[in-house]
């Protein structure tokens, strides 16, 4: 075995197996501690996520999502960015979605509408990042510091908005009407029905192929194109980009841009997908999740659909779990997910210096030359 | 403790140390007697710096023994180091920069809660060491208003104040002027005369033959060699570092210069905080021509050479390129300076010239990613990056070959002909070269030279900036210095040797005046 190779199976597939099996761990002592079986307790899980067609369906919906959020976050992070704005630009892409179908769903036939309100979702998503970007490259405010901010700028605007502007006038809650019909995205069980195959009603819709071939078109910019050649060069190293003639400013810039239209994009899946009206609170959590799913991904497309897809489980696993066992509340699988960011995400290199060593009893010696 | 004496000061025993896959330290064994002056010399990574870090504690060896005075000791940390009488001058000093001398001095072993009271006391002993060795600092000053010598005192003294009898020197000479590092052997032979048992880490041959006792060779992890300085000689040693004979000088054929490509008028970089860190400096380069740039680092050649390559801007003054005039107003950036025919290797390679994570072929294109022959309508062409590469690869023989290997992986000498490789196919009619060899093994410096060389044979203009003085004489057909970010002096190759470079480095010639 190579050595890189050693390194790449340790960066890619025992750490962060060994990180999910030490938070199931941690998991099991806790179940233990408030008297649930550990083993029943799982199974519920499994079989909630991916047991039966309506559990897959919800779970790959959620998956979406998290593909969406994570991906935006990672997109930023090559460029040395942490976008902690994936909520508030998910939520402002909502905004985009509901102005341009309110607008024009009474007469616009769904192969414009649809389109149309899908760029609107990620062009108000990246306006929404673009002001955290321009300070940060311009006058120097620390990304993080502005998207968290932004964040609850977003979720004021929003409340503002639902309650006084765009809410349904003679109603209580604060959502839009519904959307007409034309603006809706074909379901799982639709578009499977197209071709004969029989599949249980759920929210799983199109923007789950949508968000996989996102997965692709992010993995073809960052290693493929000259763009994503800049990008990575300023994430990885700042002097050697303005050594290269690359304004560093300008990639700020570009990567928050894209990043802000990719967590806009949650609200196509969430909107147009199942929803069917904008309402209050539909991204909640999709954003900051999306920074453990990039996390635990390696700010890699494969590894963040596999970090969605274990989230996406958890999300609707642990909601049957929490409906059948009355010790487990809604709390306690937050608390699983939790873990699951704490062991995958902030002590992601615990284990790394164990692995290393026992990796290299199977890698010949080689002295640095 | 009742010290058992012995005849070594420090012995180590079957050293090893791994790093994953990399044997850093192999078997070693090494005697260094009480009160020598012992040199360790051996290319870059060849382990010395491993080494120390074990004495000193920084690093736990795999396996093997360490014997201080006599007494087998194992020492974890740098506390349990200075506490058996081990000291350490790191290369890069370890000085709180808006601290004074005495509160550096003190930091770490400041007393008792009272800091007013521990601070005369230390004054009053370090009033003594300084007479003791000659070596006066001023006590009261923030450390960094002093020059880089006298910042190196007080690491000596932070040392000796700490009752080191065995004191570790990690290339000390780096930073200073000739003059400087004069001073600093005549403050080690004193040392030496106290009875102090001085470690000197170094990679270069004429300090080894100037001021040590012994001398043991490190090559690829192992300890190869020990000799008695007296009875080695510098070809000797140079052959055992590098494991083959080493030629030392590229040949130089008598070339008038060209046109000139690159004049300099009147130039002034300020940096961020307002400093002038160029000052009116001029100067030409013809076809065919090498100008070398010395001077002892900090005194404006790296912000001359940031300047020049368009990285930062300068405040005022000209400068011609080829054809191109460039002006604070008119300024270019280095992707505009690229297409204008100027290629730079930066200083640092590690900071500007790669990016570490990236393959070895995408680190070739650095700088030049946007050139019409890797790029297709969207994407990059990764076959033609990787296949000039490979040819790249193949004549300026780095390796491994492998273009796809990752660029942290290479070697520092390697990983410098990556660099140069890249800036010398982009055919330039202007090289700008910061440091082509620093950290960069001996085989392969001469290689770097040979390419240099041939660039100035056909036709181009460079501009070598390097703190290696033999590098410059060998290299530069003429010869400026910057002190103070002004030019004191320019020298032809003929006339310049170590002594009117150093004077000239250290602007005597303005002191005695202004005197």
């Amino acid at each position: 075995m190579k050595p890189a190779t050693a390194q790449r199976w340790a960066n890619l597939l025992i750490l962060p197996t060994l990180n999910i099996l030490t938070a199931f761990v941690v998991t099991t002592l806790v179940f233990l501690a408030i008297g649930v079986n550990p083993i029943d307790a799982a199974k519920l899980l499994v079989k909630g996520a991916f047991g039966y067609q309506n559990g897959i369906g919800y779970t790959l919906y959620y998956t979406t999502n998290f593909i969406f959020t994570g991906l935006a976050v990672a997109i930023a992070f090559h460029a040395g960015l942490f976008n902690i704005g994936g909520e508030g630009q998910a939520y402002i892409g909502g905004l985009g979605v509901g102005l341009v179908v309110l607008a024009f769903d009474g007469w616009l036939p769904a192969i414009i509408l649809i389109p149309l309100a899908i760029l609107a979702a990620a062009l108000m998503g990246a306006a929404w990042a673009a002001i955290p970007a321009y300070l940060q490259a311009y006058r120097g405010s620390h990304i993080v510091i502005t998207t968290i901010m932004f964040n609850f700028l977003a979720s004021s605007l929003m409340v503002y908005l639902l309650v006084n502007v765009l809410g349904e006038k003679g109603q209580m809650s604060p959502e839009t009407r519904s959307f007409a019909e034309s603006s809706f995205l074909p379901t799982w069980s639709e578009m499977l029905g197209w071709f004969g195959i029989p599949f249980a009603s759920s929210p799983l819709n199109i923007s789950f192929l949508f968000a996989l071939f996102c997965c692709f078109a992010v993995w073809v910019f960052l290693w493929k194109t000259r763009w994503g050649y800049e990008l990575r060069t300023v994430g990885a190293n700042p002097d050697a980009a303005i050594y290269a003639g690359i304004n560093p400013k300008h990639i700020v810039m570009m990567a928050m841009l894209i990043s802000g239209g990719l967590a806009g994009l949650v609200a196509v899946n969430e909107l147009l997908g199942v929803q069917h009206r904008l309402l209050l609170g539909f991204n909640a959590g999709y954003g900051f999740g999306g920074i453990a799913v990039a996390l635990m991904g390696r700010n890699h497309p494969v590894g963040i659909v596999l970090a969605a897809l274990l989230f996406g489980a958890l999300y609707q696993g642990g909601a049957e779990l929490s409906f059948d066992m009355p010790n487990v509340t809604r709390d306690l699988v937050v608390v699983i997910q939790g873990l699951i960011i704490l062991f995958s995400g902030a002590l992601e290199s615990m284990y790394r210096p164990q692995i290393q060593r026992f990796l290299s009893r199977f890698v010949k010696d080689e002295v640095s030359a | 403790m009742t010290a058992q004496h012995s005849k070594y000061a420090l012995e180590l025993r079957g050293i090893t140390k791994r790093f994953g896959r990399v044997l850093a330290n192999d078997h070693i064994d090494l005697q260094i007697k009480a009160g020598d002056v012992h040199g360790i010399i051996g290319e870059n990574g060849a382990g010395k710096s491993t080494l120390m870090s074990i004495i000193y504690g920084f690093y736990e060896a795999d396996s093997g023994e360490m014997l201080i005075q006599g007494q087998p000791m194992s020492i974890r940390n740098s506390q349990q180091a200075i506490a058996a009488g081990i000291g350490m001058v790191h290369q890069h000093f370890m000085l709180v920069d808006n601290f004074t001398a005495l509160e550096n001095i003190m930091l770490g072993a400041e007393g008792g809660a009272r800091l007013k009271q521990s601070a005369e006391q230390a004054r009053a002993s370090l009033n003594e060491l300084a007479k003791t060795y000659g070596l006066e600092v001023p006590l009261d000053t923030p450390v960094d208003q002093l020059s880089l010598g006298v910042q190196q005192r007080i690491e000596i003294l932070k040392a000796l104040y700490r009752k080191a009898r065995i004191l570790i020197l990690d290339e000390p000479t780096g930073v200073l002027t000739p003059q400087e590092a004069d001073d600093l052997f005549r403050i080690l032979a004193t040392l030496k005369a106290d009875g102090v048992t001085i470690l000197l880490i170094t990679h270069k041959l004429r300090e080894i033959m100037a001021i040590t006792d012994c001398v043991s060779v490190m090559r690829h992890g192992k300890m190869v060699a020990h000799r008695v300085t007296a009875q080695t000689s510098m070809p000797e040693l140079a052959e055992l570092m590098v494991g083959r004979k080493v030629r030392q000088h590229v040949e130089r054929k008598a070339q008038p210069a060209g046109a000139a490509l690159l004049e300099v008028t009147n130039l002034s970089v300020t940096d961020a905080s307002g400093v002038r860190r160029v000052k009116n400096v001029s100067f030409t380069i013809g076809a065919g021509e090498i100008v070398g740039l010395a001077g002892v680092s900090g005194n404006g050649q790296s912000e001359l050479l940031q300047a020049l390559s368009g990285i930062i801007r300068f405040q005022a003054g000209e400068v011609r390129l080829g054809d191109t005039t460039i002006t604070p107003k008119r300024s270019k950036n280095p992707a505009q300076l690229r297409r204008l025919g100027l290629a730079h290797v930066p200083e640092d390679r590690h900071r500007m010239g790669l990016v570490l994570p990236f393959q070895a072929y995408q680190s070739q294109i650095l700088g030049y990613q946007r050139e019409a022959r890797y790029n297709a309508t969207i994407t990059l062409k990764d076959k033609v990056m990787a296949d000039e590469y490979a040819q790249r690869a193949e004549t300026f023989d780095i390796r491994p070959r492998d273009p796809h290997l990752q660029s942290s992986n290479f070697s520092g000498g390697n990983q410098q002909k990556i660099v140069l490789a890249r800036e010398i196919f982009a055919d330039p009619q202007v090289l700008l070269i910061g440091q082509p060899t620093r950290g960069v093994d001996i085989g392969a410096i001469e290689f770097i030279h040979q390419h240099i060389m041939d660039m100035r044979n056909a036709g181009k203009a460079i501009l070598l900036v390097s703190v290696e003085l033999e590098e410059i004489m060998t290299l530069s057909d003429r010869i400026i210095v910057m002190c103070d970010g002004m030019i004191t002096g320019e020298l032809s190759h003929d006339e310049a040797n170590e002594k009117n470079l150093g004077l000239l480095m250290a602007n005597a010639g303005a002191k005695e005046a202004s005197a």
